[in-house]
């Protein structure tokens, strides 16, 4: 064996192991829209409520993650903080029938879709008031009957369901499209690849979206898949686009286009919406893995305050009206928490209810 | 009663229910084109068409999850694996969504779903397409699991699964299909989940077996019969919910229990049903609860290891011979 042979590598190493020194950022973003709200049909009272549904996100997981370090609940708890235009965009360029399905980075899509602060918050609590009746915790919120199907928890398990809600639709023929958002991290998952070349093949009318927020875990996106992410899509022969996903009227804008091209001709699209996580993985993260450059970078595109800017620049709200709205996020986040802490613990009988939708059987259960 | 193969009668089955409701559709690898690997879904196509009987790619984890989907909001998949072996590659799917989708949401969805197709060997495949997968997917809350014997008893079991609210395991065997036996011409002939059934009855020993074990068991029966043991032959059909009660009424007719299992012994459903036995029926039994299983060793290919492998008659008369102080 030669001397000096170098020691073999496989994965990239990332940015706190890497000997150059270079700050590299971990997701580029595309640029945002310049068009006017107005121009992208929204009325001055969309985008205000736009601003309330982010601000509520932002607010009800800040106020969350404090309950969380009290220890007022457990189990897992991952914050959407630094997305909330994924979310916010989404909905407002949906139909309300349409269906969307998650991953369990989920608090936020609850909350466009139905789930009050005050369900959500029982939920994180375990308590029966709670969306999921205190069965899911942080990471299955559902509001099935408003179409949102729910947050899962096995990283890519969710998007052939994804897939399925569309091959109801269109089994269906009841002019409903379906929606499948997931991150970077389950990009690396058989299930999607499986999923997207049946959804081709199928003509199903499906947005398969992953939200680039730059890491899986811990893992930069260049440390963990080859290429750029939204040209996967290419070896399906599927429609695919990448977009800003900062800001909300871009989200808006992409995400209707979209939503009404894959409704009118039932065929997929492969989205790629670039965002940020400005807090951990989960709440036991030291968030080695970047770099304070970065966070602060990030931090400058915050999608609530470009909002919130926004509304002010265009004249749609006064610094007084938008102090408004976000005394009463705060005071409907605080009466959560209350709602949450004094809502009743499940009954223990509750622990084996919902298990079955017909005939209930439990193995050995007297 | 009509003379039918047992693939004739899960055809049966699955056209009835698909004729009874617009919601029931196929899916699976060769399911339609093809007509089946094995032939189960014979003139399914040109019957239904495309829509509802659908050809999918080799896609276990895929097809099954979209069958979950799909379910969730009102349809009825009956999604056919070439074989259980395979649907390893979806149990993700089974275990981790379809069994849990409505318990962690809290109730807010359901998921009627069939799993179906072939369980277990069938002659020499090999170490990966001999495995009995029926004990391991029944130890999950939420799936039931059926692994009939006989036509009549899986065309009745096949519907009720396809009508049940809830998913469902339907497991056959390759070297069945082509069994023949009597099926009700019953109208709508429904046989409900969970209940065995007594195929033959005898005094002195009872003996547990499902699906292509039965067989085995039924040919052990007529050889001790000429010897002078009558042996109850329990069909539990359904491996969950399991019939306990009928189980535990024939123990304590008598008094002995052999359980014949395809599965491999470690937990397994022999181990299950001989703890509730000696639970239930401790002093009923005159001798310990026996079992015949496969061996804890992967499936060989060479004809003479693998005829050691799989369960036969001579090891359930041993086994019987054993609880009845006859060797
Ligand atoms: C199948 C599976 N493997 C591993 C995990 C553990 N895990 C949970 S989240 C995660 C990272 C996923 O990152 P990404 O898909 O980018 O989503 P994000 O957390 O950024 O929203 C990992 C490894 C899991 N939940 N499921």
């Amino acid at each position: 064996m030669a001397k000096n042979k170098q020691e073999a590598v496989f994965t990239p190493i990332g940015q706190n192991h890497s000997k150059n020194g270079k700050f590299e950022k971990s997701v580029d973003l595309p640029p945002a829209t310049r068009k006017k709200h107005t121009t992208l049909g929204l009325s001055d009272d969309d985008v205000v409520e736009m601003f309330r549904l982010m601000y509520l996100q932002r607010r009800f997981e800040e106020r969350a993650m404090q309950m969380y370090q009290k220890g007022k609940f457990g189990g897992f708890l991952h914050l959407y903080i630094g997305q909330e235009a994924v979310s916010t965009g989404t909905v407002f360029a949906l139909n309300d029938d349409d269906d969307i399905i998650t991953a369990y980075r989920d608090h936020g899509w609850g909350l466009v879709r139905g789930i009050s602060a005050r369900e959500g918050m029982a939920e994180l609590f375990g308590k029966a008031t709670g969306c999921s009746k205190g069965k899911g915790g942080s990471m299955h919120f559902a509001n099935t009957e408003q179409h949102f199907w729910g947050g899962y928890g096995i990283v890519g398990g969710h998007i052939p369901i994804g897939g399925g809600l569309a091959f109801a639709n269109k089994y269906l023929d009841n002019g409903q499209i379906s929606t499948c958002f997931f991150g970077d991290g389950a990009v690396d998952q058989g299930s999607l690849h499986e999923t997207m070349n049946m959804a081709q093949l199928w003509k199903l009318p499906v947005v398969f979206v992953v939200e680039n927020n730059g890491y899986s875990m811990g893992t930069a996106v260049k440390r963990h898949t080859v290429g750029e992410i939204y040209e996967r899509a290419k070896g399906y022969g599927m429609k695919h686009a990448c977009f800003n996903g900062m800001d909300a009227l871009t989200v808006y804008e992409n995400m209707k286009e979209i939503a009404d091209e894959v409704r009118e001709d039932s065929e997929p699209y492969f989205v790629e919406i670039r965002t940020y996580r400005y807090r951990g993985h989960s709440m036991s993260d030291p968030q080695k893995y970047r770099t304070k450059e970065e966070l602060e970078e990030f931090q400058k595109t915050d999608p609530v305050e470009r909002i919130r800017q926004y509304l002010l620049d265009k004249d749609v709200l006064e610094e007084s009206d938008i102090e408004e709205i976000e005394n009463k996020i705060e005071e409907e986040v605080l009466d959560a928490i209350d709602y949450a802490e004094e809502s009743p613990s499940p009954e223990p009988e509750e622990l084996y209810e919902d298990m079955f939708a017909g005939t209930p059987y439990f193995h050995d259960k007297k | 009663m009509a003379v039918l193969q047992f693939r004739e009668a899960l055809r049966d089955a699955i056209d009835e229910e698909m004729a009874r409701d617009e919601m029931v559709f196929i899916m699976g690898e060769e399911v339609a084109e093809y007509n089946g690997a094995y032939k189960v879904t014979e003139g399914l196509l040109d019957k239904y068409g495309f829509k509802r009987v659908i050809d999918t790619p080799i896609s276990e984890l895929g097809f099954s999850g979209i069958g979950v989907g799909a379910a969730m909001k009102g349809l009825r998949p009956i999604v056919e694996f070439m074989t259980f072996n395979f649907a390893v590659l979806a149990a993700d799917q089974i275990i981790n969504h379809a069994s849990k989708v409505r318990y962690m949401l809290g109730g807010q969805a359901s998921v009627p779903i069939v799993f179906r197709g072939p369980n277990a060997s069938a002659g020499q495949l090999g170490a990966t397409h001999s495995v009995a997968y029926d004990s391991m997917y029944a130890h999950f809350p939420g799936l039931s699991v059926i692994y009939p014997s006989e036509p009549d008893d899986a065309k009745g079991l096949l519907k009720s699964a396809i009508r049940s609210e809830d998913p469902v395991l339907f497991m056959e065997s390759e070297q069945m299909y082509g069994l023949k036996g009597e099926v009700s011409e019953e109208d709508d002939y429904i046989i409900p989940i969970g209940k065995g059934k007594i195929k033959r009855e005898g005094d002195d020993v009872t003996i547990i077996a499902s699906g292509k074990m039965y067989h085995v068991v039924k040919q052990a029966a007529e050889q001790l019969a000429k010897d002078g043991v009558e042996a109850e032959v329990i069909d539990p059909r359904t491996i969950k919910p399991f019939d306990i009660e009928m189980v535990i009424e024939s123990v304590k007719k008598t008094n002995r229990c052999v359980i014949v299992d395809e599965a491999h012994p470690f937990g397994g459903l022999a181990a299950e049903a001989g703890f509730l036995i000696q639970r239930e029926a401790f002093d009923y039994l005159d001798a310990p609860v026996q079992r015949v299983t496969l061996p804890d060793v992967c499936a060989p290919f060479a004809k003479n290891l693998f005829d050691i492998w799989l369960p036969d008659a001579k090891q359930v008369i041993e086994a019987v011979n054993t609880v009845t102080y006859r060797n």
